[in-house]
């Protein structure tokens, strides 16, 4: 037990070495870009580019460049975006988390709470009406990209049919931390949330669907109806659960990966300052400090995701507690 | 074609008339169970033996109702208890399942739902069809696993399917057929999956379900050897068809179908003489989409005539011994014992 | 057959057609034509890609327009009227000017004009053209290295296969879409490599960045195709009698991948587009004076309410062709699929 627990966590620990690793090679190693010019920002002075050179050490050999930054980022914490007038990313970072945290757990409140049912019906009711008016919908759902739909919902709730009483409710494009008001806190994040989850309970929709599928045709489905259950119990209590496992392993990871920032065109549309808008601002001022700060955090999450589905993986699937 | 029924007065327990099994596919009406008939009394054990393809599986289906769908279609009676089964609701069927009638399929690992523990799985059962407490369903449970013979039956509840060995899931399999006391238990080729030294076991717990549980068995198998250990009537399937039916001792005293022949002579001899070579049936298993005009197994039986392959035979009854078979009876031994004789010499290829 | 236990409580599997043995590429092609939703999406998308590759007849021809060129003073005839491409604003304070809406008219800026006067539908041809060119060779190149890193891994087993799946492990760990964005920012400006060199507005860097990235996606489950099918009974007793590794790997291990990397296309295909539009919106993908559907949606956002369509038109092109895409994608991996059901006729 502790052994594959150790082995994990080292496991963990090598590949967040290897990104922290890319991560650097890709903004200070690339061939035939100058990293000098990529740190300092667009049009930074001679003198800037000069200490940017000493403080990140561009002159001395890559293995030492990487130590530098690796120091600054998380042991000094003192790495500063040069373009920002020395703003502090760490903070800034921490500072953002919640507004992220907010909408992601909004979101997946309403995907699974949506796709599990949705999934099942059109499962129960395979190749009948409902099944391919559901998976009609779905799919028409996961069709467009994710920050054109964020475009539309504007023009539509802040624009168009602002003054309606449908949506006069909605606030204007930005957040409103919990703290300060917790009902604006809520109106505020229903509209990117429904945006978000649009996406993810088409496609988890249509994997629960096709997962029920695929467990009914096992003969564990053949033995519960041989011995008197109802189809609507062999569907909640066979099938469903063993397709959740698939379910819930997915879920895990997608999770991680939006709170990394994975929902940065969202959070760009509905204007909410959360990381993946500060990649975004970031990346419009070509700010590399910050970019490298919220790169490396998103890739934390994911890694971390993954590690803690594999951990409950055991307990989600008792067939994975006693691998011999 | 006329029902076949026995002189007897008190109604089977399990009556089957005629039951016929199609399903439509893309290349033709497949005909998996053609017209079989057989009885079934409290507390017996019937065998029912054939190669794959027979249609035994089918057969035991169909009897639960299991097979359905827009391109199945199942003709015929099945009478539990004098009550017409074929045709009834789901609705009703689903209290009959589990309760009156049960079944233990062949690989209990796949069978079993990997995600409950056995113990669950049996008081799901249990609560189907008893309105018991979960802490009373889970004693019961318990017990049954007990008396089916699982040492330490209160930790093996609390086990999953995939922790268990194979003999032991088995048999934790036929505790869960037994937990609403069952009149009737089907299984599946119950002991194929599992190792020769478990098979007995296993064969013995069946044995024992008739006399304790007062169980009435349907054993479907391939194997003639679990036939001699468990079975009291035992019906020989061919492509969908009963060619042979009656007790056990008859059976094995006198067969009178050439293909119950072939199904004995290659059981490898513990005593007598060393064979150097099992006999074995020629030809293969026919397709039941092209199968001939009259007897089924004309292609690869020794002793066929032109009358065998233009003309059905129909099951003939002697006492309590049935055929379907147009070999006059008084040549059966002696054609049997040439059968044999020239199955032990090296063999010419049969005409397939 | 029907005797076997899995499988008979469900209506048993309909059989194939009653045609003659044929190889699994001509039963899945047999089952994909059969199937109209798939068929019907299909259609649409030649249409698609029929109408962005005319993109240069329209402009020249039909409405005399240079896609690329600001028209902030350009002038247009409808009906007779001349009206200028960017109107001044008449309400709110009267200040600047807004582009006009759609014209109705099929030659005529039929779509309206963006905030630099350029024809709307044009630029939309011509950037469906680069969003349908750059997703498709990346998928090309993508699936390509997919498959070669996959079975590199996978066949060779030890030291190789050790490398590449911990490099597989960081690179997939790595969020796709800030893989891209990293990449893609810091290649901005163009990149030298010795002889080869970049320039920023080339759509090469795009293809090259949205490839990589997804090639752990691709490699990951093409290496556990080929450990699975090297454990299998088959191959390994082609091992057994002696059949060389070259051999087994054309005839045995490839033919089985290669059916995975065609179902793979369509899935590939709408994760590019949706990637490339994306990181185009963001203004790291294709860049001006080049247009993508991406970059159109991102013109569009500062007339977004005066002037939806600019924004509508490319998101709508863009929902369309991945709507046929995953219509077709299901039509080819229920072709491929071993237990799909023909209804009988």
């Amino acid at each position: 037990m502790l052994n594959t627990l150790v082995r994990r966590f080292a496991q963990m620990a090598f590949v967040m070495f290897g990104i922290s690793v890319l991560v650097f090679l890709i903004f200070f190693a690339t061939p035939g870009v100058d990293p000098a010019a990529r740190l300092a920002g667009r049009n930074a002075s001679p003198e800037v580019l000069a200490a940017v050179r000493a403080s990140f050490g561009l002159d001395q050999p890559l293995p030492i460049q990487y130590l530098m930054m690796m120091k600054k980022m998380f042991i000094t914490q003192d790495l500063t975006s040069f373009v920002n007038r020395g703003q502090m990313i760490v903070p800034e970072l921490v500072q953002a988390a919640p507004v992220t945290i907010s909408l992601v757990v909004g979101s997946a409140l309403l995907w699974v709470g949506l796709s599990i049912p949705i999934g099942m019906l059109a499962a129960a009711f395979k190749d009948r009406f409902l099944d391919r008016v559901l998976m009609g919908l779905v799919i028409v759902g996961i069709s467009p990209p994710v920050f054109w739909l964020g475009e539309i919902t504007n023009l539509i709730t802040q624009s168009r049919y602002h003054d309606t009483w449908l949506f006069s409710w909605v606030p204007p494009l930005g957040y409103i931390p919990f703290s300060e008001d917790p009902w604006g806190w809520f109106k505020c994040l229903v509209l990117p949330c429904a945006n978000v989850a649009v996406l993810y309970i088409g496609i988890y929709a249509r994997l629960l669907r096709s997962n029920i599928i695929e467990a009914n045709q096992q003969d564990f489905i053949r033995t519960a109806r041989a011995k008197g259950l109802s189809e609507w119990q062999i569907l909640f209590r066979h099938s469903l659960r063993t397709s959740l496992i698939t379910f819930a392993t997915l879920f895990g990871l997608d999770f991680g990966f939006l709170v990394g920032g994975g929902v940065l065109l969202t959070e760009v549309v509905f204007g909410l300052p959360g990381i993946g808008k500060l990649t975004y601002e970031s990346l419009r001022v070509l700010d590399l400090p910050t970019i490298m700060g919220t790169v490396l955090w998103g890739a934390f999450f994911v890694v971390a995701s993954n590690a803690i589905i594999d951990s409950l993986y055991a307990f989600i699937d008792p067939r994975a507690r006693h691998a011999s | 074609m006329p029902p076949d029924v026995s002189m007897a007065t008190v109604p089977p327990l399990l009556e089957v008339t005629d039951l016929r099994v199609a399903f439509h596919t893309e290349r033709g009406i497949l005909q998996a169970v053609d017209g079989v008939s057989f009885r079934v009394e409290a507390e017996e054990i019937v065998g029912v033996v054939g190669e794959s393809g027979s249609g035994k599986s089918v057969c035991l289906m169909a009897v639960l109702g299991l097979i359905s769908g827009p391109y199945t279609h199942i003709e015929g009676s099945v009478r539990l208890m004098g009550r017409e089964l074929v045709g009834l609701p789901n609705r009703e069927l689903r209290k009959i399942r589990g309760r009156d009638m049960a079944v233990i399929f062949q690989d209990p690992m796949t069978a079993m739902t990997p995600v409950y523990t056995v113990g669950q799985q049996i008081v799901e059962q249990i609560r189907v069809h008893q309105p018991l407490s979960r802490k009373a369903a889970k004693a019961r449970a318990i017990d049954l696993l007990d008396a089916v013979g699982i040492g330490a039956p209160a930790k093996a509840a609390d086990r999953y399917p995939h922790e268990l060995s194979g003999g032991m899931r088995q048999r934790a399999m036929i505790a869960m057929a037994l937990s609403c006391n069952p009149r009737l238990l089907l299984a599946d080729e119950p002991t194929t999956a599992l190792d020769v030294t478990v098979q007995a076991q296993i064969l013995d717990l069946i044995l024992r379900l008739r006399s304790e549980f007062k169980s009435a068995v349907i054993l479907i198998t391939h194997d003639m050897g679990v036939i001699a250990e468990a079975a009291d009537q035992v019906m020989v399937m061919y492509a969908g068809r009963v060619v042979e039916r009656g007790s056990k001792n008859q059976l094995f005293a006198n067969p009178l179908h050439p293909y119950t022949w072939g199904l004995l002579a290659s059981i490898p001899p513990l005593d007598g003489e060393r064979v150097h070579r099992l006999p074995s049936i020629g030809g293969l298993p026919p397709s039941l989409l092209d199968l001939p005009a009259g007897c089924a197994f004309s292609p690869r039986c020794r002793d066929v005539s032109a009358r065998c392959q233009g003309e059905r035979p129909v099951l003939d009854r002697h006492g309590d011994h049935a055929r379907a078979c147009f070999l006059p009876l008084e040549s059966v031994a002696a054609q049997r014992r040439a059968g044999l004789a020239a199955s032990l010499q090296p063999a010419e290829a049969f005409s397939e | 057959m029907a005797d076997t236990a899995a499988g008979l409580t469900v209506s048993p599997v309909v059989a194939r057609p009653a045609l003659p043995a044929r190889g699994p590429w001509a039963t899945a092609m047999a089952i994909l034509l059969q199937n109209r939703a798939a068929m019907s999406a299909l259609f649409v998308l030649l249409c698609i890609i029929a109408a962005c590759l005319a993109a240069p007849l329209y402009a020249h021809q039909i409405a005399h327009v240079d896609a690329f060129q600001s028209n902030v003073d350009g002038e247009i005839d409808i009906d007779g009227t001349t009206v200028a491409v960017l109107e001044p604003n008449t309400e709110g304070l009267g200040l600047g000017v807004t582009p006009i809406g759609p014209t109705g008219r099929f030659a005529t800026y039929w779509l309206g004009a963006d905030s630099q006067g350029r024809d709307v539908f044009a630029r939309l041809l011509y950037g469906g053209r680069n969003s349908l060119m750059i997703a498709g060779i990346a998928t090309v190149i993508c699936l390509s290295m997919g498959v070669l890193v996959g079975i590199t891994a996978g066949f060779f087993g030890g030291l190789i296969d050790t490398g590449l799946s911990r490099l597989l492990d960081i690179l997939w760990a790595f969020p796709v879409f800030l893989l891209a964005i990293s990449l893609s920012v810091v290649l901005i400006h163009g990149v030298q490599l010795g002889p080869l060199s970049f320039d920023s507005g080339s759509l090469v860097l795009p293809i090259l960045i949205i490839s990589c990235v997804y090639i752990p996606y691709v490699a990951r489950p093409v290496r556990a195709q080929v450990l699975t099918l090297k454990h299998s009974d088959f191959v390994l007793a082609a091992i057994g009698i002696g059949v060389p590794s070259a051999r087994i790997l054309w005839r045995d291990i490839l033919p089985n991948v290669m059916t995975t990397a065609v179902v793979f296309i369509p899935l590939m295909m709408v994760m590019n587009i949706g990637l490339e539009s994306a990181l185009s919106y963001l203004s790291v993908g294709v860049q001006a004076p080049d247009a993508s559907w991406g970059t159109i949606i991102e013109d569009g956002q500062g007339l977004l309410y005066s002037r939806p369509w600019v924004a509508l038109a490319p998101g709508i092109a863009i929902a369309l062709t991945v709507l046929c895409l995953n219509i077709l994608g299901d039509g080819v991996r229920d072709a491929f699929d071993p237990r799909s059901q023909v209804r009988p006729g």
